[in-house]
């Protein structure tokens, strides 16, 4: 028995330092602001304790999905002609429109002539069948449906490629520690956290939502409004084309139309690098590129067969630059228009660093400025010391004796939330500080649940140790149960919450973890450690 | 450990051998729930009128803008509203923020919802403070929340809440029985209901950390139902003869000091919490103020009574009298 216990308080003691480990480390001294350093080093703080800026934002997946069926448009084209079989045009009925409207997974071919109508058949299904679902429509016209699968597959890799895009970019700009994942449940969203940085202007020059830089080929334009626009194709625009107004330099108030080729010649994943340069004859700033050995071959094939035609640089939906093709371009060439040398710097960044599958927009934004991160800790330490030496005090006035115990289980607690907080990535944010203070607050619960247990067994006339048995063991199930309700109300939180509010789950269901081990098990072994001190008949102090 | 063992020293009680007749109080009970109860209510009705939405919401779930900003000086509300509509700013809401001293204004622009130019506000908010106050002020904090998170964030908060309870119910149902979970989740109810009229009374917004509170609330709030349950459970495996009414009097008067205990350690340190805080936890620190005190009163005032009303009811009806001790009774 007696060695049972000395083994017990050998456990504790080890614990102890170890957690202690997790909060400190090995500091460099012993003064107070070499442990608070020590601490900062070990313990992630949140972005509302450190200061930094957190955005969500939103994967415009669907143009991925319309970039995908755009091109399987045009091999069903190349497949039939390749076949020599007969169709009147392979189009999308409905694409996807600028305000994210349309069924970008549908294609139709149509003109298909009655006696080829297997034939037609039998070459999608081969070629397409796995990817698409294929249906005829009884009027000489087959419908081509990318599969719900399939779509949400690309979907997914269109996250995470944009994902790992972002996060390329913010690696170029050297912020430390950021978090880059999805967000929400299959929404296509990603949360982006970055330390250290409060200037939204600049968080938005790094990642630059909206850069998706494609080449078009122009139809008609630059038409001084949208009516002489649509007019010149006849009042509707057609399913392949598009129309996309001119931005000149800021400040200019002089808006031009386009009619463009919907489907791109080149697209942000064509380049392979991009630097900023300028133009010597002109002196304009530029951006020349490189594209990649499949892209080149692509525009190649486009320039050379439309000299002299104009093609058009699109940013972010809006043309920035139209050019006329003098002569076929392989895989090098610049962009060049009014741009301003960050613009140009920006822009070759992007280029470079890989370019986002589809545009994002912003969901939400926050900053928090690293001075009010700093008065949150002090505020929220402050508050915590409060409430700890008002509830060490307590428990010493009204328990006495056992008073001490309960405030040793108590800084125990603290020091295994905490440690764990070193050990673990959890981040401790302000309401994660709040939780901290609920931890003592609901920690000595469980003290007060055995305390007041053992005097009433002491009135019911039991001995010391006879009173402390049953104590702990008649309080342990109530202990048991309002720790489970509690810590399943905190773990539903932890499920839904985000940011700061994750954060206080985190530091209350381990803090009452923690409690479930110091309030039973510590507390319990310090009352037989004194117990065994105690002469018979003596009572314990509670 | 101290060697302060001497007898004959009475310990320090809050309550030594009360003997209240809780259950004979139900019908003030009942009334001073109802009280607050509809008032909380009504409260949420007017707002629901005037704001369209029971509860006054924060940019958390609303979306909109806001930017809280920190002057070198006194900061002249007037000043700000004339640089704003200035810049073209016309709906901003501007008002002072937190402890005079601090020389702090939070300006809240209404929901964005095109979700394309969501930082447009802020922007503006920006240029107008510079062109009016060079650099002699500093952001804070900038909250842009748009209608997609906003929307989605009170969607989740009201099922977080909803599971929570239906979580609570499952367990108790499964540690106790059936009535003693529906008699604490509707204690629990209770609760939320009067902190969240709470908020609506004192005209606080809801925020997602005051959310944090109330969930917190709900499984805190259990505990101490969880206290005095256990002991009627206790008690009706001892006398089964006693009237249930008596019972659970006596199991309410034999947990009463715990009971006041424990939650008034947490309230205090979360009464630290809602003094020394700061501003950002405020909401949240009300709640929990508010939630524990509704909670503490509950379990008694609520939760008992309504196992007693229950068995009474089956009495009436000619069925078993006796409450089940328990399903799994332990040893």
């Amino acid at each position: 028995m007696k060695k049972n216990l000395k083994t017990k308080i050998a456990s504790i003691i080890a614990i102890m330092v170890v957690f202690i480990y997790g909060i400190i480390g090995i500091p460099s001294g012993v003064s107070g602001k070499a442990l608070m350093e020590a601490m900062t080093q070990r313990i992630h703080l949140g972005l509302d304790l450190k200061g930094g800026a957190h955005l969500i934002l939103q994967v415009k997946v669907l143009e991925a999905v319309n970039d995908e069926t755009d091109n399987t448009a045009a091999r069903i084209q190349e497949d039939l002609k390749g076949a020599h079989l007969t169709f009147s045009q392979v189009f999308k009925p409905s694409p996807l429109k600028a305000d994210g409207t349309g069924q970008p997974q549908t294609i139709r071919v149509e003109g298909v002539t009655a006696d080829q109508q297997s034939a037609v058949r039998s070459l999608l299904d081969s070629k397409y069948g796995s990817e698409y679902d294929i249906a005829g429509n009884g009027d000489n016209s087959m419908t081509v449906t990318m599969k719900p699968m399939v779509e949400t597959a690309l979907e997914k890799r269109t996250v995470q490629q944009a994902i790992d895009t972002i996060r390329d970019r913010v690696d170029t700009l050297g912020v430390s520690e950021p978090v880059i994942q999805q967000y929400g449940l299959g929404d296509n969203q990603i949360l982006v956290e970055l330390p250290g940085i409060s200037d939204l202007d600049r968080v938005k020059s790094i990642i630059q939502s909206t850069a998706r830089l494609e080449i078009h080929a122009v139809i008609g334009g630059p038409y001084p409004d949208e009516q002489s626009a649509l007019a010149s194709v006849g009042g509707v625009v057609p399913a392949d084309e598009e129309m996309v107004h001119f931005s000149g330099m800021t400040g200019s108030d002089a808006d031009s139309v386009y009619i463009l080729q919907r489907v791109s010649v080149v697209k942000g994943n064509d380049f392979r690098s991009a630097d900023p340069g300028t133009n010597p004859n002109t002196g304009q700033r530029n951006v020349q590129f490189t594209l990649t050995n499949e892209a080149g071959d692509r525009f190649y094939q486009y320039t050379r067969a439309n000299v002299s035609r104009s093609m058009a640089v699109v940013l972010g939906g809006r043309v920035r630059e139209v050019a006329s093709i003098r002569e076929p371009i392989r895989d090098r060439g610049e962009i060049e228009g009014s741009f301003s040398q960050e613009e140009v710097t920006n822009l070759s960044k992007l280029l470079s660093s890989g370019a986002l599958p589809a545009s994002l927009t912003y969901l939400e934004q926050r900053t928090v400025g690293a001075s009010l991160g700093a008065d949150s800790i002090r505020e929220g330490v402050t508050a915590a010391v409060v409430g700890l030496v008002v509830v060490l005090i307590f428990m010493l006035v009204y328990y006495r004796g056992a008073g001490i115990n309960a405030d040793l289980a108590l800084i125990l607690n603290l020091v295994i939330l905490l440690g764990f907080m070193g050990f673990s990535t959890a981040t401790l944010t302000l309401p994660g500080i709040a939780g901290v203070i609920l931890t003592i607050g609901m920690g000595v619960d469980s003290n007060v649940l055995v305390f007041e247990r053992i005097r009433e067994e002491i009135r019911a006339g039991k001995a010391a140790a006879a009173a402390v048995e049953q104590g702990f063991a008649h309080a342990w199930t109530t202990i048991f149960d309002t720790h489970v309700t509690t810590i399943v109300s905190a773990a539903i939180l932890f499920v839904f919450g985000t940011g700061p509010v994750k954060g206080f789950a985190t530091t209350l269901v381990v803090g009452l973890c923690a409690n479930l081990f110091t309030a039973v098990f510590v507390s319990r072994v310090i009352f037989d450690s004194h117990l065994n001190k105690l002469k018979p008949g003596q009572m314990v102090s509670i | 450990m101290s060697a302060d063992t001497e007898e004959g020293r009475e310990p320090v009680e809050l309550f030594h051998n009360v003997n209240v007749d809780w259950l004979g109080k139900k019908w003030y009970f009942l009334a001073f729930s109802m009280i607050f109860s509809v008032a909380g209510v009504a409260s949420m009705g007017w707002h629901w009128v005037h704001i369209g939405s029971p509860v006054p919401l924060g940019v958390d779930f609303q979306g909109g803008t806001q930017v809280q900003v920190r002057f070198a000086e006194h900061p002249n509300t007037d000043k700000i509203r004339s640089a704003m509509d200035a810049s073209g700013v016309h709906d901003a809401r501007i008002q002072a923020f937190g402890e005079a001293v601090n020389n702090e204004v939070l300006i809240s622009l209404p929901e964005q919802t095109n979700e394309n130019s969501l930082d447009a506000g802020r922007e503006k908010i920006q240029t107008a403070l510079h062109e009016q106050y060079g650099n002699s002020f500093t952001i804070r904090n900038v909250q842009v929340v748009g209608p997609t998170v906003g929307h989605q964030l009170e969607k989740q908060a009201a099922l977080a809440t909803l599971y929570s309870l239906i979580g609570m119910l499952i367990y108790l149902w499964f540690r106790f029985q059936l009535i003693y979970g529906v008699a604490a989740v509707v204690a629990c109810f209770h609760d939320t209901l009067i902190t969240v009229g709470a908020f609506t009374l004192a005209n606080r917004e809801l925020s997602l950390t005051v959310i944090a509170a109330i969930l917190t609330l709900v499984g805190y709030s259990m505990n101490d139902t969880i206290v005095v349950f256990d002991r009627i459970r206790e008690n009706l495996r001892l006398s089964r003869r006693e009237p249930l009414a008596d019972l659970v009097n006596r199991s309410i008067n034999q947990t009463l000091s715990r009971t006041v205990l424990t939650s008034g350690l947490t309230f205090l340190t979360v009464l630290s919490l809602f003094i020394f805080g700061g501003q950002v936890l405020n909401g949240f620190s009300f709640a929990l103020v508010v939630g524990i005190l509704i909670g503490t009163y509950s379990s008694i005032a609520v939760a008992s009574p309504m196992l007693v009303a229950w068995q009474e009811w089956r009495a009436g009806r000619g069925k078993s009298a006796i409450l089940p001790a328990s399903k799994r009774s332990k040893a």
